[in-house]
């Protein structure tokens, strides 16, 4: 009887239980979405994993962006032509705006020296083209074509020709990804334009945004523009971001539900341009570091600024 | 293996090679412009399903897993969350398969929609759970959608393993 052996033959081999390859690959997969998540420190495997899906991606693109080419290319020399008379108008209707904003903006250099005001910070950025929504039906982003090697960093607003259009979230080697100003977990701090009052806007996920936490006889008016109010360290002073739409006060409620649509053709593909990012802001006073220092440079440190500058 | 196994018709064993290009076409699929229309399927689920019911032993849960991973990075979605529901989904169509292939293909098809809408499902209320909001019923159609496509779909993936008809008595297969 000696000499058997008793281990299966490799016949019946077969790896390890289908339980318990369940086990283990549900509860990886549970890791890392809360780690994702959470924590955001998997940002390294998403770029990794990025540079091989990307390249995959372009190539699933090209059948979409060949028919806009096509299309582009046979629209016709017509209404190419009538395109560039309204271009030209349009630039003629706002020249002289225009054509005195150099001397204006030295004149207000100078003023603002004259009254030690701190200097106007000037806006740069480069031209990035919106490669293709993400599919993701439950946020707001476009990817872009520029990235790290163009040196882009997390946390850029980006813009179109006529407002905000949202933020750079996350950088991948040749491309990144703009969160909308629609997604749910955006905010902007705004200021209403009329009134000068600031408050912060939010997105809803229905491609409008809201203005919340505003009393119900706050002075806000259908059709007020809100503009950035440049109190956080992400969007420059006076960019439009949205229009009031509609205002609903019930006296049920302390406060009035305000929504707005964006300026910005937020939802439309196109180019947007990626502004640099912005100058740190000043150390913020001695009894206020203590809550203040901690996350200056981080994408998400918007809001915390923002709820502070509602108080204002 | 056979179509179904009430079928008579015998299939030539599959090539691996066949399984990987066909996943990979179902990734192509996905990243089409067109995953944005409304009702379209989400093709790697379906195709994964597939291949989980017909050969659990090649296609599990770790291709389940890293299909998933890159789904995730394509999408922006949340590292983690099409791997979850692939994986579990893989589970199920293997632990089903034995049963699964004794009805006639309509029937397949009914018993595959209840998990394919688990797997969206399960997507969602994974994204609900840390504050998305609700996509909105069109969400569900897309499974509803690929389970019909299960009967094209078996069809075309089961293509190169068919034999011809006429066979040449001398061969043995």
């Amino acid at each position: 009887m000696a000499g058997f052996d008793h281990a299966p033959p490799p016949f019946f081999k077969r790896g390890p239980a289908p339980l318990a390859l369940l086990t283990f690959y549900t509860l990886l997969s549970l890791a890392v979405f809360v780690v994702d998540l959470r924590f955001r420190s998997l940002d390294l495997l998403r770029q990794s994993v990025a540079l091989l899906v990307d390249p995959v991606q372009r190539v699933a693109q090209t059948p979409g962006s060949l028919v806009d080419y096509a299309r582009n290319y046979l629209e016709g020399i017509r209404s190419l032509q009538r395109e560039n008379d309204e271009l030209r108008h349009a630039k003629l209707s706002s020249a002289p705006d225009l054509l005195r904003l150099g001397q204006l903006e030295a004149e207000n250099g100078r003023l603002r020296e004259l009254l030690v005001v701190k200097e106007r910070e000037n806006a740069k950025g480069q031209v990035a083209q919106i490669l293709y929504t993400a599919r993701d039906p439950f946020s707001r982003k476009v990817i872009v074509d520029k990235g790290q090697h163009s040196g882009i960093v997390a946390g850029q607003p980006a813009i179109d020709e006529s407002g905000v259009v949202g933020q750079v979230t996350r950088i991948f080697p040749f491309s990144s990804e703009i969160t909308l100003i629609t997604d749910k977990d955006q905010a902007v701090p705004v200021q209403i334009v009329r009134t000068g009052q600031r408050s912060v806007v939010f997105g809803l996920d229905n491609g409008q945004l809201e203005l919340r936490y505003m009393p119900a006889n706050a002075d806000v008016q259908v059709g007020d523009l809100l503009v950035t109010s440049g109190l956080d360290s992400v969007y420059l002073q006076g960019y439009p971001v949205a229009k009031v739409i509609n205002v609903e006060r019930e006296s049920a409620y302390s406060f009035a539900r305000i929504s707005c649509a964006p300026v910005a053709g937020v939802e439309n593909f196109g180019e947007v341009m990626i502004l640099d990012p912005r100058q740190p802001l000043p150390p913020p006073p001695p009894e206020a570091k203590a809550r203040g220092s901690e996350d200056s440079n981080k994408p998400g440190a918007g809001k915390k600024k923002q709820r502070k500058a509602k108080g204002n | 293996m056979q179509p179904t196994f009430t079928s008579s018709r015998i299939l030539l064993p599959v090539r691996p090679w066949f399984i990987y290009l066909t996943l990979v076409a179902a990734l192509l699929l996905n990243f089409l412009p067109t995953a944005h229309w409304p009702g379209m399927p989400d093709w790697v689920a379906l195709v994964l399903c597939f291949w989980s019911v017909r050969e659990f032993r090649r296609v599990g849960m770790g291709w389940a897993f890293i299909l998933g991973l890159l789904m995730d990075v394509a999408d922006g979605s949340v590292l983690g969350q099409h791997g979850f529901a692939y994986v579990l989904l893989a589970f199920a169509s293997a632990s089903l398969s034995r049963r699964l292939l004794w009805f006639p293909l309509l029937q397949q098809a009914l018993q595959v929609l209840p998990l394919l809408l688990l797997t969206q499902a399960i997507q969602m209320l994974m994204r609900l759970a840390v504050g998305a909001s609700f996509p909105g019923w069109g969400y569900f159609v897309g499974p509803v959608i690929a389970s019909l496509l299960w009967i094209p779909l078996t069809f075309v993936l089961l293509l190169p393993q068919f034999r011809p008809v006429e066979q040449n008595p001398d061969r043995p297969i």
